[in-house]
């Protein structure tokens, strides 16, 4: 609710006629989604109904001065969901105003930043937190209040991030599919910090490139975007714990011809003690296969990760994924993403497809296929076994 | 023999020697210096920005739309390409993506790649110059920048077109990668702007024509509104069609780096 007022309050400060040599450009989409589940859920409490249906809507309001120097950008994300209420959501993807120099940019506000290269896992990306019961592919992400500065040098990129409000993880409520046994209780988290959602967070990364290598390195002092789980007081839910960390991150991509060679890293002081975290791997296209307009492409990524049972739990640590991506380079921008991750040690899989095509001018269809095997009780992804899931979504846009 | 008979023949042979090798260097160089006399018309240009659509139409007539921008930075040295940094505005599921280019001569260019979506800067590999350019009638290669020496040239002759006289180029590519055996150009002499360019596939058959038309001066710099590319093969015709073109719009180095891409809208 005070989410909604914030977005009236803003839009009507927006100018409603601008002036000559302004901008203000406002688009708005709707998604329809529907999830079909084709097995029973695992837990006491999920909703049995083999079918979630939700709808997102996205609003983008933004604006421009007429000498193109300061801009301002709002973007109200609302989600409602059919059969779990904490999957429903409001949030404010963006929100902030931006001042540009010939060499700088201040921004103030909330906003989304992404880091990184590689495709099955996203280990240097820290700055936005995780929208986890939007999707568990980790992709979907919560605007994050801040105020950054970014200075442009012959010598590359250097941002400065400082963080003074903590975004929670989103996480499925107890009717909700992709849950552990116990639900978890986002209305009360813990905090090592004792300044909780109020500790300021602090962030700086450089980038740039040299020939065919680009890198990034990046350092972050703060509240962990991933949570560990305690057991509640009255032992009916998880209790989310925030610990403060200090990582240093590294990404690395080299372009050769057809071949993309990509590499994240990290080395993280969490909870209980240093680890490293790494994932490397390729991406290699065959442009035009059999003389068509098709591109097929080869991914390959090992996932490593160092870190104890203290930790918060990843399922990427010792993986290798395999997949594919096919673009048609239709008119329609049909492509498809599929692959699967094994690992290692336990034998779990996970098997993600995604396919993707425009309609017309103003529609947009998406189908993703995903599915879990081979996890026994204790592995790290026993409690989704039973929520593989087939979803469509149908996007109209405004 | 007295000197004077010594001199003039001397002179005359020189003068035939000199005109033999004027008329071997035509070979060599005349399709070169029409298409370098071409090229240098837009010279000093500094940089551009315009609005365009791109209207791509089937063999069965349907057509679908594409609302872009192009900005570009003029590196006025021949041995650097020029930078530009496409935007999409629609359709409106791709509306922000962009494509920032650093044009080299020979060497692949480097490019990255904005997805809105996900906020994604990503470093893409341009060895991908024959594909289709957003399911267009245009590869990469003929839409980014067209630099005078990423190519060979063979002059071919001169012919009528339209109200003008064109000189016909026969241009083969240098670089790697490319999807064309040859390209065929035809030049007026007039205005030393390209007309029509034909495009020969990797088996050597015709595949596409691209007609510039709709030239117009700003200052000395001719730009050409609508360029349709037909695909002869298949029947399908994409169409480029411009707005004005503004120059020196103050564009800088800084406003063609990969940190400005997520700065767009």
């Amino acid at each position: 609710m005070r989410t909604l007022l914030l977005v009236i309050l803003l839009a009507a400060l927006l100018p409603q006629s601008p002036a000559r040599g302004e901008e203000v450009d406002i688009s708005a989409s709707v998604e329809m989604q529907a999830r079909a589940f084709w097995n029973d859920p695992q837990w006491v409490g999920q909703d049995d109904q083999a079918l979630q249906g939700s709808v997102v809507s996205i609003t983008e309001f933004r604006w421009r001065n007429e000498d193109g120097n300061q801009r301002a950008s709002l973007i109200p994300y609302l989600r409602w969901d059919a059969s779990d209420d904490e999957r429903s959501l409001s949030d404010l993807r963006e929100a902030y105003w931006a001042f540009e120099g010939d060499d700088y940019e201040l921004l103030v506000g909330a906003n989304t930043v992404f880091w990184g290269v590689t495709e099955s896992v996203h280990l240097v990306d820290i700055i936005n937190q995780t929208d986890f019961a939007g999707d568990i592919d980790g992709e979907d992400k919560l605007g994050q209040p801040m105020v950054s500065l970014a200075l442009q040098r012959d010598w590359g990129e250097i941002s400065a991030f400082v963080m003074p409000y903590f975004r929670e993880r989103t996480f499925a409520g107890v009717d909700g599919r992709f849950r552990p046994l116990l639900p978890v209780d986002t209305d009360n988290p813990l905090y090592e910090s004792s300044d909780m959602e109020k500790h300021v967070d602090l962030a700086l990364r450089y980038s740039h490139y040299i020939g065919d290598i680009d890198i990034g390195l990046n350092v972050f002092s703060g509240t962990s975007r991933e949570p560990r789980f305690v057991l509640a007081p009255d032992g009916a839910s998880l209790l989310p714990v925030y610990d403060q960390i200090d990582q240093v991150g590294l990404d690395l991509q080299y372009t050769e011809d057809s071949w993309l060679w990509k590499l994240e890293a990290i080395a993280r002081d969490g909870h209980s003690g240093t680890f490293a975290a790494a994932v490397g791997g390729f991406e290699y296209t065959m442009y035009q296969v059999s003389e068509s307009s098709a591109d097929v492409g080869l991914l390959l990524e090992y996932q490593y990760d160092g870190r104890d049972e203290f930790e918060p739990v990843t399922i990427n640590d010792n993986d290798v994924f395999i997949g594919t991506r096919l673009a048609l380079n239709d008119v329609q921008d049909t492509a498809v993403l599929a692959g699967f991750s094994y690992d290692t040690d336990t034998g779990e899989i996970f098997v993600n497809i995604e396919a993707e095509r425009r309609f017309g001018e103003d529609w947009f269809g998406e189908l993703r296929v995903r599915a879990f095997s081979g996890a026994e009780q204790g592995d790290t992804t026993y409690w989704l076994q039973q929520d593989d899931y087939v979803q469509l979504s149908i996007t109209r846009y405004f | 023999m007295n000197c004077t008979r010594v001199m003039i023949l001397t002179l005359v042979a020189a003068v035939l020697l000199g005109t033999a090798g004027a008329v071997f260097a035509a070979d060599d160089t005349q399709g070169f210096d029409i298409a370098a006399r071409s090229d240098r018309t837009d010279l000093g240009f500094g940089d551009s920005d315009v609005e365009l659509q791109m209207v791509l139409r089937n063999a069965a007539g349907q057509e679908s739309t594409r609302a872009l921008r192009i900005a570009t930075l003029e590196k006025p040295d021949e041995t650097v390409g020029d930078k530009s940094l496409v935007v999409f505005d629609t359709p409106r599921d791709i509306e922000g993506t962009a494509l920032l280019s650093h044009a080299k001569i020979l060497d692949p260019d480097d490019q990255w790649l904005y997805l809105p979506a996900l906020k994604r800067v990503k470093r893409i590999s341009s060895s991908n110059k024959s594909g289709p350019f957003v399911g267009s009638e245009f590869a990469f290669e003929d839409f980014t920048a067209i630099e005078l020496n990423k190519f060979d040239y063979t002059y071919v002759g001169e012919v009528a077109c339209g109200d003008l006289t064109c000189d016909v180029l026969e241009r083969t590519p240098r670089y790697e990668n490319s999807g064309y055996t040859k390209q065929v150009s035809w030049v007026d002499q007039t205005d030393y702007q390209i007309r029509k360019v034909e495009f020969y596939d990797r088996r050597g058959d015709l595949l596409k024509v691209l007609e510039l038309k709709d030239y117009r001066n700003y200052k000395g710099i001719w730009r050409a509104h609508t360029l349709s590319m037909s695909n002869v093969q298949t029947n399908k015709q994409t169409d480029l069609i411009y707005g004005d073109y503004t120059f020196n719009t103050g564009l800088a180095e800084n406003d063609f780096v990969k940190g400005r891409l997520s700065r767009l809208r």
